[in-house]
Protein backbone atom coordinates (compact mmCIF):
# COMPACT_ATOMS: atom_id res chain seq x y z
CA UNK A 1 0.00 0.00 0.00
CA UNK A 2 1.39 3.38 -0.91
CA UNK A 3 1.47 5.93 1.90
CA UNK A 4 3.01 8.74 -0.11
CA UNK A 5 3.32 9.13 -3.85
CA UNK A 6 5.18 12.02 -5.41
CA UNK A 7 5.26 12.41 -9.15
CA UNK A 8 7.12 15.13 -11.00
CA UNK A 9 7.16 17.30 -7.90
CA UNK A 10 8.89 20.61 -8.59
CA UNK A 11 9.25 23.63 -6.34
CA UNK A 12 10.31 27.09 -7.38
CA UNK A 13 10.89 29.56 -4.56
CA UNK A 14 11.62 33.17 -5.46
CA UNK A 15 12.42 32.21 -9.06
CA UNK A 16 14.99 29.68 -7.94
CA UNK A 17 14.42 26.05 -8.84
CA UNK A 18 14.71 24.28 -5.50
CA UNK A 19 13.48 20.90 -6.67
CA UNK A 20 12.85 19.50 -10.13
CA UNK A 21 10.75 16.50 -11.11
CA UNK A 22 11.09 14.43 -7.96
CA UNK A 23 9.27 11.10 -8.16
CA UNK A 24 9.10 8.39 -5.53
CA UNK A 25 6.68 6.30 -3.59
CA UNK A 26 6.75 5.21 0.05
CA UNK A 27 4.99 1.98 0.90
CA UNK A 28 4.15 0.65 4.35
CA UNK A 29 6.83 -0.53 6.78
CA UNK A 30 9.64 1.62 5.43
CA UNK A 31 12.11 3.78 7.34
CA UNK A 32 13.29 6.16 4.66
CA UNK A 33 16.26 8.43 5.28
CA UNK A 34 16.33 11.64 3.28
CA UNK A 35 19.94 12.71 2.82
CA UNK A 36 21.71 15.48 0.98
CA UNK A 37 24.03 18.41 1.63
CA UNK A 38 22.78 21.73 3.06
CA UNK A 39 20.46 23.46 0.65
CA UNK A 40 19.73 20.32 -1.35
CA UNK A 41 16.00 20.78 -0.71
CA UNK A 42 15.28 18.15 1.98
CA UNK A 43 13.04 20.40 4.06
CA UNK A 44 11.36 21.84 0.98
CA UNK A 45 10.66 18.36 -0.34
CA UNK A 46 8.93 17.35 2.88
CA UNK A 47 6.98 20.58 3.21
CA UNK A 48 5.89 20.44 -0.42
CA UNK A 49 4.76 16.84 -0.11
CA UNK A 50 2.55 17.97 2.80
CA UNK A 51 1.25 20.88 0.76
CA UNK A 52 2.84 23.52 3.00
CA UNK A 53 4.67 25.23 0.12
CA UNK A 54 3.35 25.78 -3.41
CA UNK A 55 4.59 23.21 -5.90
CA UNK A 56 3.84 21.78 -9.31
CA UNK A 57 3.33 18.08 -9.94
CA UNK A 58 1.53 15.61 -7.74
CA UNK A 59 1.67 14.70 -4.07
CA UNK A 60 -0.82 12.20 -2.72
CA UNK A 61 -0.67 13.84 0.73
CA UNK A 62 -1.11 17.42 -0.38
CA UNK A 63 -4.20 16.50 -2.37
CA UNK A 64 -5.98 15.27 0.78
CA UNK A 65 -8.25 17.70 2.64
CA UNK A 66 -6.49 19.26 5.67
CA UNK A 67 -8.35 17.32 8.36
CA UNK A 68 -7.86 14.04 6.48
CA UNK A 69 -4.17 14.69 5.88
CA UNK A 70 -3.61 15.35 9.59
CA UNK A 71 -4.81 11.80 10.31
CA UNK A 72 -2.63 10.37 7.57
CA UNK A 73 0.71 12.09 8.16
CA UNK A 74 2.40 13.73 11.14
CA UNK A 75 5.03 16.41 10.63
CA UNK A 76 7.86 17.41 12.90
CA UNK A 77 9.40 20.64 11.57
CA UNK A 78 13.06 21.44 12.04
CA UNK A 79 12.38 24.53 14.15
CA UNK A 80 11.86 23.24 17.68
CA UNK A 81 9.15 25.63 18.63
CA UNK A 82 7.20 25.47 21.89
CA UNK A 83 5.75 28.92 22.47
CA UNK A 84 4.35 28.54 25.99
CA UNK A 85 5.63 26.77 29.12
CA UNK A 86 3.23 23.85 28.71
CA UNK A 87 3.96 20.63 30.56
CA UNK A 88 5.64 17.87 28.56
CA UNK A 89 2.52 15.69 28.55
CA UNK A 90 0.35 18.58 27.38
CA UNK A 91 2.70 19.24 24.46
CA UNK A 92 2.50 15.56 23.52
CA UNK A 93 -1.30 15.77 23.81
CA UNK A 94 -1.23 18.53 21.17
CA UNK A 95 -0.53 15.71 18.71
CA UNK A 96 -4.09 14.53 19.31
CA UNK A 97 -5.58 17.78 17.98
CA UNK A 98 -6.65 16.23 14.65
CA UNK A 99 -8.90 13.85 16.60
CA UNK A 100 -10.18 16.29 19.22
CA UNK A 101 -12.84 18.94 18.97
CA UNK A 102 -11.39 20.56 22.07
CA UNK A 103 -8.17 20.00 23.99
CA UNK A 104 -10.21 20.06 27.19
CA UNK A 105 -11.88 16.68 26.77
CA UNK A 106 -9.42 14.00 25.63
CA UNK A 107 -10.73 10.44 25.48
CA UNK A 108 -9.21 7.23 26.87
CA UNK A 109 -7.73 6.57 23.44
CA UNK A 110 -6.04 9.98 23.39
CA UNK A 111 -4.54 9.39 26.83
CA UNK A 112 -3.31 5.97 25.74
CA UNK A 113 -1.65 7.46 22.64
CA UNK A 114 0.08 10.09 24.79
CA UNK A 115 1.24 7.52 27.36
CA UNK A 116 2.64 5.32 24.59
CA UNK A 117 4.55 8.20 23.01
CA UNK A 118 5.92 9.37 26.38
CA UNK A 119 7.18 5.89 27.16
CA UNK A 120 8.59 5.42 23.66
CA UNK A 121 10.66 8.63 23.88
CA UNK A 122 11.78 8.06 27.50
CA UNK A 123 9.89 11.08 28.83
CA UNK A 124 7.70 9.57 31.54
CA UNK A 125 9.85 10.89 34.39
CA UNK A 126 9.72 14.47 33.10
CA UNK A 127 6.07 14.53 32.06
CA UNK A 128 5.10 17.39 34.39
CA UNK A 129 8.05 19.65 33.63
CA UNK A 130 7.57 22.75 31.49
CA UNK A 131 8.68 21.90 27.95
CA UNK A 132 10.32 25.31 27.54
CA UNK A 133 12.70 24.63 30.44
CA UNK A 134 14.13 21.44 28.95
CA UNK A 135 17.43 21.21 27.12
CA UNK A 136 17.41 21.33 23.32
CA UNK A 137 17.78 17.56 22.97
CA UNK A 138 15.04 16.88 25.50
CA UNK A 139 12.74 19.29 23.68
CA UNK A 140 13.42 17.46 20.43
CA UNK A 141 12.36 14.20 22.09
CA UNK A 142 9.17 15.85 23.34
CA UNK A 143 8.37 17.03 19.82
CA UNK A 144 9.09 13.59 18.35
CA UNK A 145 6.73 12.13 20.97
CA UNK A 146 4.16 14.76 19.98
CA UNK A 147 4.37 13.64 16.34
CA UNK A 148 4.15 9.97 17.38
CA UNK A 149 1.04 10.67 19.46
CA UNK A 150 -0.67 11.74 16.25
CA UNK A 151 -0.61 7.98 15.40
CA UNK A 152 -0.54 8.43 11.66
CA UNK A 153 0.46 5.79 9.09
CA UNK A 154 3.21 8.13 7.90
CA UNK A 155 5.56 10.30 9.96
CA UNK A 156 7.72 13.00 8.42
CA UNK A 157 10.47 14.42 10.59
CA UNK A 158 13.02 17.09 9.68
CA UNK A 159 16.36 16.33 11.33
CA UNK A 160 14.76 14.80 14.40
CA UNK A 161 18.00 13.51 15.91
CA UNK A 162 20.03 16.72 15.57
CA UNK A 163 21.12 17.78 19.05
CA UNK A 164 20.36 14.46 20.74
CA UNK A 165 22.96 12.56 22.75
CA UNK A 166 24.25 9.32 21.14
CA UNK A 167 22.05 7.04 23.25
CA UNK A 168 18.91 8.99 22.42
CA UNK A 169 19.90 9.25 18.76
CA UNK A 170 20.05 5.48 18.53
CA UNK A 171 16.93 5.06 20.67
CA UNK A 172 15.02 7.49 18.46
CA UNK A 173 16.00 5.68 15.29
CA UNK A 174 14.95 2.42 16.96
CA UNK A 175 11.61 4.01 17.88
CA UNK A 176 11.07 4.89 14.23
CA UNK A 177 12.03 1.32 13.34
CA UNK A 178 9.45 0.07 15.85
CA UNK A 179 6.80 2.09 14.02
CA UNK A 180 7.73 0.41 10.75
CA UNK A 181 7.33 -3.00 12.38
CA UNK A 182 3.60 -2.34 12.70
CA UNK A 183 3.28 -1.28 9.08
CA UNK A 184 3.78 2.46 9.49
CA UNK A 185 6.43 4.39 7.60
CA UNK A 186 8.76 7.26 8.39
CA UNK A 187 10.47 9.77 6.15
CA UNK A 188 13.32 11.27 8.14
CA UNK A 189 15.89 13.80 6.98
CA UNK A 190 19.32 13.13 8.43
CA UNK A 191 22.80 14.58 8.30
CA UNK A 192 24.38 11.72 10.19
CA UNK A 193 25.06 9.28 7.37
CA UNK A 194 26.25 6.69 9.89
CA UNK A 195 22.84 6.59 11.54
CA UNK A 196 21.19 6.66 8.13
CA UNK A 197 23.21 3.72 6.87
CA UNK A 198 22.65 1.68 10.02
CA UNK A 199 18.96 2.20 10.70
CA UNK A 200 17.18 3.16 7.48
CA UNK A 201 15.70 0.52 5.20
CA UNK A 202 16.00 2.88 2.29
CA UNK A 203 17.78 6.13 1.49
CA UNK A 204 16.73 8.93 -0.83
CA UNK A 205 19.62 11.19 -1.80
CA UNK A 206 18.98 14.72 -2.96
CA UNK A 207 21.50 16.94 -4.67
CA UNK A 208 21.57 19.85 -7.10
CA UNK A 209 17.80 20.31 -6.98
CA UNK A 210 16.78 16.80 -7.78
CA UNK A 211 16.71 13.20 -6.78
CA UNK A 212 20.15 11.61 -7.19
CA UNK A 213 19.60 8.11 -5.87
CA UNK A 214 16.91 6.02 -4.23
CA UNK A 215 17.42 2.55 -2.80
CA UNK A 216 18.90 0.48 0.05
CA UNK A 217 21.76 2.26 1.92
CA UNK A 218 24.47 0.03 0.49
CA UNK A 219 23.43 0.90 -3.08
CA UNK A 220 22.94 4.61 -2.49
CA UNK A 221 26.11 5.37 -0.53
CA UNK A 222 28.62 4.64 -3.30
CA UNK A 223 32.03 6.26 -3.40
CA UNK A 224 31.27 8.12 -6.62
CA UNK A 225 28.02 9.64 -5.31
CA UNK A 226 29.54 10.62 -1.98
CA UNK A 227 32.34 12.42 -3.80
CA UNK A 228 30.02 14.09 -6.26
CA UNK A 229 27.10 15.07 -4.02
CA UNK A 230 28.69 15.51 -0.59
CA UNK A 231 32.29 16.06 -1.60
CA UNK A 232 33.62 13.50 0.89
CA UNK A 233 35.28 10.13 1.01
CA UNK A 234 34.06 7.51 3.47
CA UNK A 235 34.58 4.03 4.75
CA UNK A 236 31.56 1.79 4.40
CA UNK A 237 31.46 -1.85 5.37
CA UNK A 238 28.91 -4.45 6.31
CA UNK A 239 30.28 -5.96 9.51
CA UNK A 240 29.07 -8.60 11.96
CA UNK A 241 27.48 -5.72 13.91
CA UNK A 242 25.60 -4.47 10.88
CA UNK A 243 26.54 -1.79 8.37
CA UNK A 244 29.13 0.73 9.56
CA UNK A 245 29.77 3.98 7.82
CA UNK A 246 32.41 6.51 8.67
CA UNK A 247 33.10 9.72 6.71
CA UNK A 248 36.84 10.19 6.28
CA UNK A 249 37.89 13.26 4.36
CA UNK A 250 36.81 16.13 2.15
CA UNK A 251 37.43 15.65 -1.55
CA UNK A 252 39.84 18.37 -2.64
CA UNK B 1 -12.12 24.34 36.84
CA UNK B 2 -11.54 25.58 40.38
CA UNK B 3 -9.88 28.66 38.94
CA UNK B 4 -12.89 29.36 36.73
CA UNK B 5 -15.18 29.02 39.76
CA UNK B 6 -13.09 31.43 41.78
CA UNK B 7 -12.89 33.95 38.94
CA UNK B 8 -16.66 33.73 38.38
CA UNK B 9 -17.30 34.31 42.09
CA UNK B 10 -14.95 37.31 42.02
CA UNK B 11 -16.81 38.79 39.04
CA UNK B 12 -20.18 38.32 40.78
CA UNK B 13 -18.95 39.97 44.00
CA UNK B 14 -17.41 42.90 42.11
CA UNK B 15 -20.54 43.25 39.97
CA UNK B 16 -22.71 43.52 43.07
CA UNK B 17 -20.17 45.90 44.58
CA UNK B 18 -20.29 48.06 41.47
CA UNK B 19 -24.10 48.19 41.77
CA UNK B 20 -24.25 49.21 45.43
CA UNK B 21 -21.30 51.63 45.61
CA UNK B 22 -22.11 55.21 44.74
CA UNK B 23 -22.29 58.79 45.92
CA UNK B 24 -25.93 58.49 47.02
CA UNK B 25 -24.90 56.60 50.17
CA UNK B 26 -27.75 54.11 50.23
CA UNK B 27 -27.47 50.70 51.90
CA UNK B 28 -26.70 47.71 49.67
CA UNK B 29 -29.91 45.81 50.50
CA UNK B 30 -32.03 48.82 49.78
CA UNK B 31 -30.28 49.53 46.46
CA UNK B 32 -30.60 45.96 45.23
CA UNK B 33 -34.26 45.71 46.18
CA UNK B 34 -34.93 49.00 44.36
CA UNK B 35 -33.18 47.54 41.31
CA UNK B 36 -35.09 44.28 41.31
CA UNK B 37 -38.52 45.26 42.58
CA UNK B 38 -38.69 48.67 40.97
CA UNK B 39 -40.86 50.93 43.06
CA UNK B 40 -40.73 53.65 40.42
CA UNK B 41 -38.96 56.01 42.81
CA UNK B 42 -35.70 57.91 42.18
CA UNK B 43 -33.63 55.10 43.65
CA UNK B 44 -34.93 52.64 41.08
CA UNK B 45 -34.11 55.15 38.39
CA UNK B 46 -30.55 55.57 39.69
CA UNK B 47 -30.07 51.82 39.90
CA UNK B 48 -31.59 50.95 36.53
CA UNK B 49 -30.47 53.87 34.44
CA UNK B 50 -27.06 54.71 35.88
CA UNK B 51 -25.50 51.94 37.92
CA UNK B 52 -26.78 48.86 36.08
CA UNK B 53 -25.54 49.94 32.62
CA UNK B 54 -22.24 50.97 34.13
CA UNK B 55 -21.71 47.60 35.83
CA UNK B 56 -22.91 45.69 32.77
CA UNK B 57 -20.57 47.61 30.47
CA UNK B 58 -17.67 46.99 32.84
CA UNK B 59 -18.30 43.24 32.64
CA UNK B 60 -18.81 43.25 28.87
CA UNK B 61 -15.82 45.40 28.05
CA UNK B 62 -13.54 43.71 30.57
CA UNK B 63 -14.46 40.25 29.28
CA UNK B 64 -13.95 41.42 25.70
CA UNK B 65 -10.54 42.89 26.36
CA UNK B 66 -9.38 39.85 28.34
CA UNK B 67 -10.62 37.42 25.70
CA UNK B 68 -9.20 39.44 22.80
CA UNK B 69 -5.87 39.82 24.59
CA UNK B 70 -5.58 36.08 25.24
CA UNK B 71 -6.49 35.33 21.62
CA UNK B 72 -3.96 37.83 20.24
CA UNK B 73 -1.18 36.54 22.48
CA UNK B 74 -2.02 32.97 21.54
CA UNK B 75 -2.08 33.72 17.83
CA UNK B 76 1.12 35.74 17.78
CA UNK B 77 2.77 33.46 20.35
CA UNK B 78 3.96 36.55 22.13
CA UNK B 79 3.08 37.57 25.70
CA UNK B 80 3.46 41.25 24.75
CA UNK B 81 0.66 41.20 22.18
CA UNK B 82 -2.52 43.10 23.01
CA UNK B 83 -5.90 43.67 21.33
CA UNK B 84 -4.99 47.14 20.06
CA UNK B 85 -2.11 45.73 18.01
CA UNK B 86 -4.17 45.22 14.85
CA UNK B 87 -5.24 48.85 14.79
CA UNK B 88 -8.87 48.39 15.86
CA UNK B 89 -8.89 50.60 18.94
CA UNK B 90 -6.84 53.29 17.21
CA UNK B 91 -9.15 53.54 14.22
CA UNK B 92 -12.29 53.31 16.41
CA UNK B 93 -10.95 56.17 18.52
CA UNK B 94 -10.29 58.20 15.39
CA UNK B 95 -13.90 57.68 14.27
CA UNK B 96 -15.15 58.84 17.67
CA UNK B 97 -12.86 61.87 17.65
CA UNK B 98 -14.21 62.88 14.24
CA UNK B 99 -17.76 62.68 15.65
CA UNK B 100 -16.84 64.96 18.55
CA UNK B 101 -14.91 67.37 16.36
CA UNK B 102 -17.64 67.79 13.76
CA UNK B 103 -20.27 68.28 16.44
CA UNK B 104 -22.18 65.21 15.31
CA UNK B 105 -21.80 63.70 18.78
CA UNK B 106 -23.51 66.70 20.36
CA UNK B 107 -26.33 66.70 17.83
CA UNK B 108 -27.14 63.00 18.01
CA UNK B 109 -26.25 60.88 21.01
CA UNK B 110 -25.40 57.68 19.14
CA UNK B 111 -23.31 59.43 16.48
CA UNK B 112 -20.15 58.88 18.52
CA UNK B 113 -20.37 55.11 19.05
CA UNK B 114 -21.61 54.58 15.50
CA UNK B 115 -18.76 56.50 13.87
CA UNK B 116 -16.35 54.69 16.19
CA UNK B 117 -17.68 51.34 14.97
CA UNK B 118 -17.37 52.56 11.40
CA UNK B 119 -13.80 53.66 12.10
CA UNK B 120 -12.96 50.21 13.51
CA UNK B 121 -14.45 48.53 10.43
CA UNK B 122 -12.54 50.75 8.00
CA UNK B 123 -9.30 50.34 9.95
CA UNK B 124 -9.52 46.59 10.01
CA UNK B 125 -10.44 46.46 6.34
CA UNK B 126 -7.23 48.34 5.54
CA UNK B 127 -5.26 46.01 7.84
CA UNK B 128 -6.63 42.94 6.09
CA UNK B 129 -5.95 44.40 2.64
CA UNK B 130 -2.38 45.25 3.65
CA UNK B 131 -1.70 41.93 5.36
CA UNK B 132 -2.83 39.95 2.32
CA UNK B 133 -4.55 36.60 2.15
CA UNK B 134 -1.57 34.53 3.39
CA UNK B 135 -1.47 33.09 6.87
CA UNK B 136 1.69 34.56 8.38
CA UNK B 137 1.43 36.60 11.55
CA UNK B 138 4.29 38.99 10.77
CA UNK B 139 2.47 40.73 7.92
CA UNK B 140 -0.55 41.16 10.22
CA UNK B 141 1.53 42.85 12.94
CA UNK B 142 3.19 45.17 10.45
CA UNK B 143 -0.13 46.15 8.87
CA UNK B 144 -1.65 46.68 12.33
CA UNK B 145 1.21 48.92 13.41
CA UNK B 146 0.93 50.93 10.19
CA UNK B 147 -2.83 51.47 10.62
CA UNK B 148 -2.49 52.27 14.35
CA UNK B 149 0.17 54.86 13.57
CA UNK B 150 -1.93 56.39 10.82
CA UNK B 151 -5.03 56.55 13.05
CA UNK B 152 -2.99 58.15 15.84
CA UNK B 153 -1.55 60.69 13.40
CA UNK B 154 -5.00 61.58 12.07
CA UNK B 155 -6.35 61.90 15.63
CA UNK B 156 -3.50 64.28 16.44
CA UNK B 157 -4.25 66.20 13.27
CA UNK B 158 -7.88 66.68 14.33
CA UNK B 159 -6.76 67.85 17.78
CA UNK B 160 -4.20 70.14 16.15
CA UNK B 161 -6.75 71.76 13.87
CA UNK B 162 -9.48 71.93 16.50
CA UNK B 163 -10.39 75.60 16.81
CA UNK B 164 -12.74 74.94 19.68
CA UNK B 165 -10.90 74.35 22.98
CA UNK B 166 -13.96 72.67 24.51
CA UNK B 167 -14.10 70.12 21.72
CA UNK B 168 -10.36 69.49 22.10
CA UNK B 169 -10.85 69.04 25.82
CA UNK B 170 -13.73 66.65 25.28
CA UNK B 171 -11.69 64.63 22.79
CA UNK B 172 -8.79 64.29 25.23
CA UNK B 173 -11.10 63.23 28.06
CA UNK B 174 -13.02 60.81 25.84
CA UNK B 175 -9.80 59.12 24.75
CA UNK B 176 -8.91 58.33 28.34
CA UNK B 177 -11.79 55.88 28.48
CA UNK B 178 -14.64 55.97 30.95
CA UNK B 179 -17.88 54.26 31.90
CA UNK B 180 -19.46 57.30 33.52
CA UNK B 181 -22.89 58.42 32.34
CA UNK B 182 -23.47 55.49 29.99
CA UNK B 183 -27.04 54.27 29.49
CA UNK B 184 -28.70 50.99 28.60
CA UNK B 185 -28.69 52.23 24.98
CA UNK B 186 -24.92 51.86 25.02
CA UNK B 187 -25.30 48.34 26.41
CA UNK B 188 -27.74 47.35 23.67
CA UNK B 189 -25.56 48.95 21.01
CA UNK B 190 -22.39 47.10 22.02
CA UNK B 191 -23.88 43.77 23.06
CA UNK B 192 -24.74 42.28 19.62
CA UNK B 193 -21.25 43.02 18.27
CA UNK B 194 -19.66 41.64 21.39
CA UNK B 195 -21.70 38.42 21.33
CA UNK B 196 -20.66 37.82 17.72
CA UNK B 197 -17.04 38.56 18.66
CA UNK B 198 -17.12 36.28 21.71
CA UNK B 199 -18.49 33.45 19.58
CA UNK B 200 -15.81 33.96 16.91
CA UNK B 201 -12.98 34.13 19.46
CA UNK B 202 -14.23 31.19 21.51
CA UNK B 203 -13.91 28.95 18.44
CA UNK B 204 -10.19 29.66 18.09
CA UNK B 205 -9.03 27.56 21.07
CA UNK B 206 -8.05 24.43 19.17
CA UNK B 207 -6.12 26.36 16.53
CA UNK B 208 -4.33 28.46 19.15
CA UNK B 209 -3.30 25.30 21.00
CA UNK B 210 -1.87 23.87 17.78
CA UNK B 211 -0.04 27.12 17.04
CA UNK B 212 2.01 26.57 20.20
CA UNK B 213 4.19 24.34 18.01
CA UNK B 214 4.55 26.93 15.25
CA UNK B 215 2.66 27.69 12.06
CA UNK B 216 4.10 24.77 10.09
CA UNK B 217 3.22 22.14 12.67
CA UNK B 218 -0.23 23.63 13.26
CA UNK B 219 -0.99 23.57 9.56
CA UNK B 220 0.13 19.96 9.33
CA UNK B 221 -2.28 19.14 12.17
CA UNK B 222 -5.16 20.30 10.00
CA UNK B 223 -5.46 23.88 11.26
CA UNK B 224 -6.38 26.31 8.49
CA UNK B 225 -4.25 29.32 9.28
CA UNK B 226 -6.06 31.68 6.91
CA UNK B 227 -9.38 30.88 8.51
CA UNK B 228 -7.95 31.12 12.00
CA UNK B 229 -6.57 34.57 11.25
CA UNK B 230 -9.85 35.73 9.73
CA UNK B 231 -11.73 34.53 12.83
CA UNK B 232 -9.25 36.28 15.09
CA UNK B 233 -9.34 39.59 13.24
CA UNK B 234 -13.13 39.66 12.94
CA UNK B 235 -13.59 38.62 16.56
CA UNK B 236 -11.15 41.19 17.93
CA UNK B 237 -12.66 43.88 15.72
CA UNK B 238 -16.19 43.14 16.97
CA UNK B 239 -15.35 43.12 20.67
CA UNK B 240 -12.69 45.84 20.79
CA UNK B 241 -14.44 48.06 18.24
CA UNK B 242 -17.71 47.90 20.18
CA UNK B 243 -15.92 48.39 23.50
CA UNK B 244 -13.96 51.42 22.28
CA UNK B 245 -17.10 52.84 20.71
CA UNK B 246 -19.02 52.95 23.99
CA UNK B 247 -16.24 53.53 26.53
CA UNK B 248 -13.16 54.90 24.78
CA UNK B 249 -9.75 53.27 24.80
CA UNK B 250 -9.08 51.26 27.97
CA UNK B 251 -5.53 50.03 27.97
CA UNK B 252 -3.50 47.34 29.73
CA UNK B 253 -6.44 45.00 30.49
CA UNK B 254 -5.89 42.87 27.39
CA UNK B 255 -2.16 42.83 28.01
CA UNK B 256 -1.92 42.20 31.73
CA UNK B 257 -4.84 39.84 32.44
CA UNK B 258 -3.75 36.97 30.15
CA UNK B 259 -0.23 37.41 31.46
CA UNK B 260 -1.30 37.04 35.11
CA UNK B 261 -3.57 34.08 34.46
CA UNK B 262 -1.28 32.13 32.12
CA UNK B 263 0.62 30.25 34.87
CA UNK B 264 -2.69 29.41 36.56
CA UNK B 265 -4.04 27.53 33.53
CA UNK B 266 -0.80 25.66 32.81
CA UNK B 267 -0.09 28.08 29.91
CA UNK B 268 -2.78 26.36 27.87
CA UNK B 269 -3.88 28.85 25.15
CA UNK B 270 -7.45 27.54 24.87
CA UNK B 271 -8.03 27.42 28.63
CA UNK B 272 -6.59 30.92 28.90
CA UNK B 273 -9.32 32.35 26.64
CA UNK B 274 -12.22 32.03 29.08
CA UNK B 275 -10.12 32.54 32.18
CA UNK B 276 -8.94 35.85 30.70
CA UNK B 277 -12.50 36.85 29.85
CA UNK B 278 -13.48 36.44 33.51
CA UNK B 279 -10.25 38.03 34.72
CA UNK B 280 -10.73 41.01 32.39
CA UNK B 281 -14.28 41.52 33.65
CA UNK B 282 -13.02 41.45 37.25
CA UNK B 283 -10.20 43.89 36.52
CA UNK B 284 -12.42 46.46 34.76
CA UNK B 285 -15.12 46.18 37.46
CA UNK B 286 -12.49 46.69 40.17
CA UNK B 287 -10.85 49.58 38.32
CA UNK B 288 -14.21 51.27 37.77
CA UNK B 289 -15.09 50.93 41.46
CA UNK B 290 -11.69 52.37 42.33
CA UNK B 291 -12.20 55.25 39.89
CA UNK B 292 -15.43 56.13 41.70
CA UNK B 293 -14.13 55.69 45.24
CA UNK B 294 -10.69 57.31 45.13
CA UNK B 295 -11.75 60.75 43.88
CA UNK B 296 -15.56 60.77 43.89
CA UNK B 297 -15.76 64.46 43.06
CA UNK B 298 -13.21 64.57 40.23
CA UNK B 299 -14.49 62.05 37.64
CA UNK B 300 -11.32 59.97 37.53
CA UNK B 301 -11.17 58.22 34.13
CA UNK B 302 -11.30 54.43 33.97
CA UNK B 303 -8.53 54.22 31.36
CA UNK B 304 -6.24 56.17 33.67
CA UNK B 305 -6.92 53.77 36.55
CA UNK B 306 -6.36 50.62 34.46
CA UNK B 307 -3.08 52.09 33.23
CA UNK B 308 -2.05 53.03 36.77
CA UNK B 309 -2.82 49.48 37.97
CA UNK B 310 -1.60 47.78 34.82
CA UNK B 311 1.77 49.39 34.28
CA UNK B 312 3.29 48.51 37.70
CA UNK B 313 1.78 45.03 37.48
CA UNK B 314 3.40 44.61 34.11
CA UNK B 315 6.73 45.81 35.43
CA UNK B 316 6.47 43.29 38.24
CA UNK B 317 5.82 40.52 35.71
CA UNK B 318 8.80 41.56 33.62
CA UNK B 319 11.06 41.49 36.67
CA UNK B 320 9.72 38.05 37.60
CA UNK B 321 10.33 36.82 34.06
CA UNK B 322 13.87 38.17 34.18
CA UNK B 323 14.60 36.32 37.41
CA UNK B 324 13.28 33.08 35.92
CA UNK B 325 15.35 33.34 32.77
CA UNK B 326 18.65 33.62 34.61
Amino acid sequence: MSLLTLSKLSVTLQRRDVLRDVCFEIGSGELVGLIGPNGAGKTTLMRASLGLVPFSGQSSLASLPEAERAKHAAWMPQSREVAWPLSVQTVVMLGRIPYLSSMLAPSEEDHAAVEGALAQMDLVHMRDRAATRLSGGEQARVLIARAMAQQTPLLLADEPVAGLDPAHQIATMQSFKALTDVGKSCLVSLHDLGLAARHCTRLIMLGKGGLVADGPPSEVLTKARLAEVFGITAWYQTTDDGPVYQPLDVVK
Amino acid sequence: MRLMGMLSALVVVLFLGSLVIGPAGIGPAESLSALINGDGGPLTLVMREIRLPRALLAVMIGASLGLAGAAMQGYLRNPLAEPGLIGVSGSAAFGAVLAIHTGAAAAFALALPLTALLGAAVGVFVVMALAGPGGTSLSLILAGIAVSALAAALTSLVLNLSSNPFAANEIVFWMMGSLADRSMTHVWLALPFMIVGWLLLSRLGRGLDALTLGEDAAQAMGVRLGRLRLGLISGVTCVVGAGTAVAGAIGFVGLVVPHILRPLVGAHPSRLLWASALGGAAMVLAADIAARMILPSRDLKLGVVTALIGAPLFLHLILKLRRERI
